[in-house]
């Protein structure tokens, strides 16, 4: 093991840029921790060995010949299974696009590749992101680094498990419905999920995308804010995203304590139906906030009660329409129709997407067809509407929201399967934020009295971000919670 | 006369002319060999997102102020879902509860006028060919931008809706909006028809055709439908709610579809797509931009010019004819002759020569000082035809071209001479006709002086000459 290498993306980008290491050495010390526990954990679809370390060699031999090095110069990076990448495969973990290799990269990979990122593979996911466990995933199931028979939560559980597990100081996913920052919880690492539209999802496999967020992954808010700023801001491949914003990092610093904020706390996510273990971690998080000079106040967000049905409808009417590009024709999996379109396509789509997409697909099928839609869909959006003014209340009266990012730490492989109605209830402190398109930033804050990690979530007002990871740098550097691994 | 009313309302797709696609980089020319106009979006690839082009927002703002519809401040893309190989994404980008413009309408030549119900923005779908070896794909006209012209149901007749037709494709070619090719698909129409006893106010039921792929099918679908439903109505039956397939190669329409089997399309909101916001200044630009209709050019040329209907219709026909037009008379062409020019010399030979009038090698400026050089009496016409055919080749002004095809008149008698002696000996009787006071078989004799001197003769020298020789004075 690597014990004396830099472990944060800052860090090792700093001591590539001074020469004390090379992107060589950092890759190989990643890929070589990879290889000895991968067979256990099963964070990755796919190593880009020979990828990463031809860009790792040209940014050790750019640093040679004097080219200056970006910020993320020699960073190993995890990537999750739906983001695409020029001659690469993108899975989303599915059977539906096995073997299907893009043309064209996502935005961020592209912004990430530039600033001198090393991209070391693709991490397993729940399939097209529907689902809390990664168990959905075609290519089997990833475990959690803090018991091998537990779930690392999903969708993006790979890329939290590659952060866990050190393989990798920062990993790429994506957060529809809480995918980013449950994982993050459970798996022990920080996660951020950006407001809507503040990192492009040109590249991003679709899965709903007026709640599709890139999300980062990573030990350490300070790399959080790192990557954001490399990965946000406007871009003509996606009309939906922008503006610019000033950048995070220089503003990372700014507060030495929590002196003159008010964080809000929602009793609607803050109440019963709580793990006890995760119960009592809020409160301990809570006072360390105050005991840094934060004020704690009561505030209520009542559309949260239907917010994990709003949720479910918005999310899989899109899904459906989204996924209806995979029929056979032009790409991806594909079943003989014995002479018949509709049988080809038919075919195709069941052998190509597991169950619970085409559990997904077909209610978002049924909400949205004639008849039912203005039942449905008038009313998902009227609540969605109604969250946003709810959060836009609580805001006008503190500065961040606090909750604990699941209502319960990881829990065993295979213990979800048979309730989607129970896993679809995992994600009711996350979807709120999603619906009305706000960033939030989970934090690891304490564990089960049997050692499962246990995340905290804070919610900023929209383009908050800024004070989102102020908060979250203050909060690592007066606590150890971040610091504690599952792995030797 | 029929004891019932015919009801028809038209839906009209019209292909925008813009270099790209409606939401991609790709060429909007559905032309080339399959599938080489596509881009990555055009596909729906995993991970692309549309990409608005403003060029086709602004050519449907166009259309719709062409036609006096009102823009909308906010309008909203909706997918319509589908699946078919011609459409990738299983969607189609459309509009649909907030169309881009709504209101406006067409008046016909019969004073008729049919109002506009909306008009929205979407893209087309790809094109299928069947074949024995299979169902070919090409995805070259996927995306590319449409808009959708939906009239009220204030057509009466079948020859009406022919009408409606062709004002729009005038107003909508005209103003550059499209070149609404019906046999390329860059314009392609729907039909709805009912018929309603005469003196009803509550529409029948109606039936959707399809398939009609020229104004003349339109019309004759039409006809048919109107004398089916008739039938079906005389006979006193009822009139089944469904979409007809026009043969016209059978001259018939067929069933295709009842409307219970009417697809549902699932709209929804294009979570990809900001709102269509289009502010004050951006319609005024366009309203700018959309210059004169064809309706008030028109009439100023018919005020003006003191032109002919059949004059006034050719020249306002294209914007680029009525321009050149103008340009001709503004730098001293005479408007009737500059007219006749562009009837009979002008268009035929941009046509013949497959060009545009801004590539024609004949300038506007070059034309006039033809006609002034007629009018001086330094080229009689028949030299003018000659030198405007010589100009269309060669890069001269008209005076120096009539020198070079030794076309400039002559008025030198000892040149004409010749010709008026050979004239009188060709035609003895002629001018014995003269001598004897019929004037009128001098032209005889002027039209061989002319010839023989390929139209250089000056037709007054000519006349003296010819006089002078056959009546010597006594």
């Amino acid at each position: 093991m690597t014990s004396a290498a830099p472990t944060t993306a800052a860090a090792i980008a700093r001591a590539v840029a001074a020469g004390t290491t090379s992107a060589a050495e950092v890759l190989a010390a990643s890929l070589h921790r990879i290889a000895a526990l991968e067979p256990t954990l099963h964070a990755f679809v796919e190593v880009w060995a020979d990828r990463a370390q031809a860009a790792a060699g040209r940014i050790d031999r750019d640093r040679a010949a004097g080219v200056p090095l970006g910020p993320l110069a020699g960073v190993p990076i995890a990537v999750k299974d739906n983001l695409v990448l020029a001659g690469e495969q993108a899975s989303a973990g599915s059977r539906m696009l096995a073997g299907y290799r893009s043309p064209f990269t996502a935005t961020v990979l592209e912004r990430l590749e530039a600033a001198g990122a090393v991209l070391v593979g693709r991490t397993n996911m729940d399939e097209f992101g529907m689902g809390s466990t990664t168990e959905t995933s075609a290519h089997g199931p990833t475990r959690n680094p803090f018991g091998n028979n537990l779930v690392p939560g999903g969708s993006s559980g790979g890329s939290a498990v590659a952060v866990a597990a050190d393989y990798c100081p920062l990993a790429i996913g994506s957060d529809t419905g809480g995918s980013v920052r449950q994982p993050a919880a459970l798996c022990g690492v920080s996660g951020l999920k950006p407001g809507w539209g503040r990192v492009s999802r040109s590249g991003l496999i679709a899965y709903a995308s007026s709640l599709d967020c890139i999300g980062a992954m990573a030990r350490s808010v300070e790399d959080l804010a790192l990557w954001l700023d490399l990965a946000a801001g406007p871009d003509a491949a996606d009309p939906t995203s922008g503006p610019a914003a000033p950048p995070v990092s220089a503003s990372l610093t700014t507060r030495g304590d929590l002196r003159g904020l008010r964080i809000g706390v929602p009793w609607e996510l803050n109440g019963p139906g709580l793990d006890d273990d995760v119960a009592r971690c809020k409160d301990e998080a809570l006072a360390t906030a105050a005991s840094l000079g934060a004020e704690i106040v009561d505030c209520s967000l009542p559309a949260v009660a239907h917010a994990v049905a709003t949720y479910y409808l918005i999310a899989t009417a899109e899904a459906a329409s989204n996924l209806a590009r995979y029929d056979g024709v032009r790409y991806g999996l594909r079943r003989d129709g014995l002479g018949r379109l509709d049988v080809m396509t038919t075919r195709s789509r069941s052998a190509g997407f597991g169950d619970e997409v085409q559990l997904r697909i077909l209610l978002g099928t049924f909400a949205s067809s004639h008849g039912w839609s203005e039942g449905f869909h008038d009313r998902a959006r009227a609540l969605r509407a109604q969250l946003r003014a709810d959060f836009a209340q609580a805001f006008a009266r503190c500065d961040l929201l606090l909750s604990p990012t699941s209502p319960v730490p990881a829990f065993p492989l295979g213990s979800s399967n048979d309730d989607p109605l129970t896993m679809y209830l995992c994600d009711a402190l996350t979807v709120p934020a999603s619906l009305a398109g706000l960033p939030a930033l989970s934090l690891p804050f304490g564990a089960t009295t049997d050692g499962r990690p246990v995340g905290m979530q804070f919610t900023a007002a929209a383009q908050r971000e800024d004070l989102l990871l102020q908060v979250g740098h203050v909060l690592q550097r007066h606590t150890d919670h971040h610091l504690r691994r599952a792995l030797p | 006369m029929s004891r019932f009313v015919t009801v028809i309302g038209l839906e009209v797709h019209v292909q925008l002319a813009t270099a790209s696609k409606l939401f991609s980089p790709a060429p909007a020319a559905a032309l080339g060999d399959p599938n080489t106009r596509v881009h990555a979006i055009d596909l729906g690839l995993p991970g692309v997102l549309p990409r608005p082009n403003q060029k086709a927002i602004e050519l449907a703002m166009r259309a719709s102020l062409a036609l006096g519809a009102v823009v909308q401040p906010l309008s909203r893309f909706a997918r319509e879902h589908y699946f078919y190989p011609d459409l990738p994404k299983g969607y189609q980008i459309s509009q649909f509860d907030q169309p881009l413009a709504l209101g406006g309408s067409i008046t016909l030549p019969d004073g008729h006028r049919c109002r506009l119900h909306r008009l929205h923005v979407e893209e087309d779908a790809g094109k299928l060919t069947h074949t024995d070896i299979g169902t070919l794909v090409d995805l070259n006209r996927a995306g590319v931008p449409l808009v959708e012209i939906v009239s009220e149901p204030d057509l009466r007749s079948p020859a009406q809706a022919h009408a409606f037709l062709s004002e729009l494709r005038h107003v909508l070619r005209f103003t550059g909006v499209s070149d609404c090719d019906m046999e390329l698909g860059s314009l392609r129409c729907d039909a709805n028809i009912s018929l309603m006893p005469v003196g009803s106010e509550t529409f029948g039921t109606k039936v959707e055709l399809k398939n009609l792929n020229s104004l003349k099918m339109v019309q004759r679908a039409l006809e048919y439908e109107e004398r089916r439903q008739t039938a079906v109505l005389a006979a006193g039956g009822r009139v089944a709610a469904e979409t007809r397939g026009w043969h016209d190669e059978l001259g018939e329409s067929r069933s295709q579809r009842s409307k219970e089997q009417a697809p549902d399309y699932r709209y929804l909101p294009d979570p990809d797509l900001p709102p269509l916001v289009i502010d004050e200044a951006s319609i005024a630009e366009a309203q700018a931009a959309l210059g004169e209709l064809p309706a008030a050019r028109s009439e100023r040329y018919r005020a003006a010019f003191g032109l002919s209907e059949v004059d006034v219709r050719v020249l306002c026909s294209e914007r680029a004819i009525g321009d050149w037009f103008e340009q001709a008379v503004a730098v001293g062409g005479e408007p009737k002759a500059v007219c006749n020019w562009i009837v009979a010399d002008v268009l035929p030979a941009m046509h013949e020569r497959n060009l545009d009038l801004a590539t024609f090698p004949i300038s506007p400026l070059r034309l006039a000082s033809l006609l002034r050089l007629c009018d001086a009496g330094a080229v009689t016409l028949v030299a003018a035809k000659k030198v405007f055919r010589h100009l269309l080749e060669h890069d001269l002004e008209p005076a120096g071209a009539l020198r070079a095809l030794g076309l400039d008149r002559t008025t030198d008698p000892a040149v004409l001479q010749p010709f008026v002696l050979a004239a009188i000996a060709a035609l003895p009787e002629a001018a014995a006709a003269v001598r004897a006071g019929k004037d009128k078989a001098l032209d005889a004799l002027k039209g061989h002086v002319m010839r023989a001197s390929t139209g250089r003769a000056d037709p007054a020298v000519v006349e003296t000459l010819l006089r002078a020789a056959i009546a010597p004075p006594s």
